[in-house]
């Protein structure tokens, strides 16, 4: 039994005064100054480890994420530095391991759980839809769910079945649940502190292909913009960001689309064409203001996503800027998504994936002689 | 294995491993393995349905671990509450039959379990109710008037759990059972002694999130009353096609946890089982099952056709097993309850069932930008555009309606 644990300030509960605020980490101490290579995994294995630092009532659990560190890493070292009272493995069963959460969420706990891939998340759905997303409203508000629901998404890895799901639109549909997705390294960090923070619970989706993707990344930095961003109250939530800017035409992508929206706009520019990409960042709530304000500029766009187009969080967007930009098109929005069949096997899931190549064909279709 | 006084599971969490803990409980109560890890034979019945209370030897314990009769304090609040509890039922009922809630889920029959369920917690514990435990939920000590709300139609909860400690009454079957794992393990960690008593029926143990909260409790060692009211249906489905266990106490077994079937409708046995259980998960024995043999005297709802699937001579053979009538007669025969008591005991009824007719009759006026208002803590800009939608579609609704009337 651990009595630094305590009761989350910030939600239900009783405000513990005796709130363990623990110094740095010792992989914070180690850390070298200034922008290093840094791994998506890195930065949000040190998000979990300086949130679990600061805040005695958020605790890590799910299938294999303690001596393992999870099947990508993602919790190495959490347990050794934190105990297996605040990172441990349960049974296996994801909807044990959201309805557990939840009750720990009435009562005081942060917890930010993993399913260990995204279409094993299927059988906490029932927790997710009828009690995660629907306890703030039915309770007034009174009961407040703080938990982070960590879901590796998406394909490009030459996964077996059931391992390369782009689930974000089941989520994006419940009413109640907010859907955050990084798609840098720095993101990594900042969006899954701010999903620990928030008061709401996030469903947090890591593009599973970027989890080795590096980039130059100052975590000390991050930390520090971090504690004065809860100070001022900024967030990332409901902003998108402009990841490249350009004027003729607005590439819309989210998670593991954003590099290939990248790469796309980096061979257009060599055709002549500078293309606008925009990292959508939080699906729910979504940054209307951000994603349209482009597209009024560039008058045309193009929406990015792995998953099956039919019924998606891209139709939305495609109906979300189309009702707000119309006057502004000089031509149809066009999607390029996953086919709407079952995500295939590893030998076919180039022809399935958004590539740059079909990127460049929506956008030269974008009737440019108009 | 039943719930013996000295009963602790093994604690795989703890440095002890489970083959130790398993040797030394079997040592301990002089049985072999195989016995350890059956359920009890028999129910443990305390007042036979003619209100007489049973021979210590025959109430069904193994000999050695037999159950005090609770105190005489103990058993009048019960039996008030037994009224209270029969006579929330039925206005409840009437006002639905009078249009004035949408529905009612009774617990007619079932009110030993309910007030049992609520009294044997302090205050400090917690209770995870379903839809049809709303006297349980009173019992608790929650407003009436809020518990009835659910059913009032005009929002899905009308109490807040955190000051009450009781989950909402939850209507997906077993959800609510991983939530009280999940208070359980929270409370654990912070070292408070918080007992949890999670409810669920004879047909939700059918459902996966039964056998997922039964384990996490097990595997995590949590102080979690699992408390099944067996009533035989499951809306029109009887017990047989939801298992063919010998008992649902048996469900127990495989994970490792002791389970007890009691009388249902016997609240002196209830109460000493359920005293006992929250006695011993507080002191560490971790989760246990307890099984009411009860039933469910009306329909389902009354959306609900009960002799569609049942017999009159089934329900009536029940009738004469009452837990109210039972528990006035073993009363008034030892003499703790004569008529003035009793006349006191109506009197609170009436008081409560009159405030139920008033609280549910009062035309509660409904906020539509409360639609809006608790979906997230923190809004969104979306759901901010669409309540100013709503709002600008009532205020020309509402201009529209003043010039109607002012040109008439």
């Amino acid at each position: 039994m651990s009595p630094t644990i305590t009761t989350s300030s910030e939600a239900n509960g009783n405000v513990s005064a005796a709130t363990a605020r623990a110094a740095a980490s010792a992989a914070a101490s180690a850390e070298a100054a200034g922008p290093q290579p840094v791994t998506m995994a890195k930065a949000l294995n040190t998000a979990l480890t300086d949130a679990m630092s600061a805040d005695s009532s958020v605790l890590v659990f799910g299938e294999d994420v303690g001596l393992l560190g999870g099947v990508f890493r993602i919790t190495d070292g959490l347990t050794a530095t934190f105990g297996e009272q605040r990172c441990f493995d349960t049974p296996l069963a994801e909807s044990g391991i959201v309805g557990m959460a939840v009750g720990m969420a009435i009562n005081g706990m942060r917890p930010v759980i993993e399913m260990q891939f995204d279409a094993f998340a299927y059988p906490a759905f029932e927790q997710i839809v009828s009690h995660v997303a629907k306890m703030h409203n039915r309770t007034k508000g009174a009961v407040k769910l703080p938990l982070v629901i960590r879901i590796p998404y998406g394909g490009g890895i030459g996964g077996v079945e059931h391992h390369c799901d782009s689930s974000e639109s089941y989520y994006a549909h419940t009413a109640g649940l907010k859907v955050y997705t990084p798609a840098t390294v720095a993101d990594g960090y900042r969006m899954l502190r701010e999903a620990i923070d928030s008061d709401d619970p996030v469903i947090f989706m890591e593009p599973k292909k970027m989890y080795w993707t590096k980039d130059q990344v100052d975590l000390g930095e991050l930390r520090r913009h971090h504690a004065e961003g809860t100070t001022a109250g900024r967030t990332s939530e409901g902003r998108a960001a402009v990841a490249r800017p350009g004027t003729d035409a607005t590439l819309i992508a989210y998670g593991p689309s954003v590099p290939t929206a990248l790469a796309a706009a980096e061979a257009a520019a060599l055709e002549g064409r500078s293309l606008e990409v925009i990292d959508v960042r939080t699906i729910v709530p979504f940054d209307d203001e951000t994603v349209c304000e482009s597209v009024r500029k560039t008058g045309r766009a193009v929406v990015i996503a792995e998953a099956h187009g039919f019924a998606s969080v891209s139709s939305e967007i495609v109906a979300r800027v189309q009702e707000r930009c119309f006057h502004y098109l000089a031509a149809p929005i066009r999607r390029v998504t996953g086919f709407d069949v079952p995500y295939p096997a590893p030998k076919l899931e180039k022809y399935y994936l958004p590539g740059v190549d079909r990127i460049l064909d929506a956008v030269d279709d974008l009737q440019w002689e108009n | 294995m039943t719930i013996s006084g000295d009963h602790t599971a093994p604690d795989t969490t703890s440095t002890e491993s489970a083959g130790t803990a398993l040797t030394d409980a079997v040592k301990k109560f002089g049985i072999t393995v195989e016995d350890y890890m059956l359920p009890a034979r028999h129910q443990i019945q305390m007042v036979d349905p003619d209100g007489r209370l049973i021979p210590e030897g025959e109430q069904g314990t193994q000999p050695g671990h037999e159950y005090p009769v609770p105190g005489d304090k103990e058993l009048l609040a019960a039996y008030g509450q037994l009224v209270v509890g029969r006579r929330v039922n039925d206005q409840n009922s009437a006002l639905v039959r009078q249009g004035r809630m949408a529905v009612y889920p009774s617990s007619h029959g079932q009110e030993a379990c309910q007030v049992a369920a609520a009294l044997c917690l302090s205050e400090g514990d917690w209770m995870f109710p379903t839809y049809r435990d709303a006297v349980a939920v009173m019992t608790r000590g929650v407003d009436p008037v809020q518990v009835m709300t659910i059913f009032r139609g005009d929002w899905h909860g009308g109490y807040d759990p955190l000051e009450y400690k009781v989950g909402i009454q939850c209507t997906p079957l077993t959800t609510q059972l991983l939530h009280a794992v999940g208070v359980a393990h929270a409370a654990k960690l912070r070292g408070e002694d918080t007992v949890v008593l999670a409810m669920c029926g004879d047909g939700a143990t059918s459902e996966g999130d039964f056998h997922e909260a039964l384990n996490f409790a097990a595997v995590f060692h949590l102080p979690v009353i699992f408390f099944v009211q067996n009533n035989k249906y499951a809306i029109s489905v009887p017990l047989a096609h939801q298992s063919v266990a010998p008992s649902l106490a048996h469900k127990a077994v495989g994970y490792g946890m002791a389970g007890e079937r009691v009388d249902g409708n016997d609240v002196v046995a209830l109460l000493a089982v359920l005293d006992r259980a929250v006695k011993l998960a507080r002191e560490g024995s971790g989760p246990l099952l307890v099984e009411a043999n009860t039933y469910r005297m009306q329909a389902h709802t009354n959306a609900d056709d009960d002799t569609r699937y049942r017999e009159n001579s089934e329900v009536a053979e029940w009738r004469a097993k009452d837990p109210v009538n039972r528990m006035r007669t073993y009363l008034t025969d030892r003499g703790l309850l004569d008529d003035d008591g009793e006349a006191r005991i109506r009197e609170r009824a009436e008081a409560v069932a009159a405030q139920l007719r008033e609280g549910l009759s009062e035309d509660v006026p409904v906020d539509p930008q409360e639609l809006f208002r608790h979906v997230f803590a923190r809004q969104t800009p979306q759901l901010t555009e669409e309540a100013a939608l709503l709002a600008d579609e009532l205020a020309r609704d509402a201009a529209a309606t003043d010039s109607k009337e002012a040109g008439k």
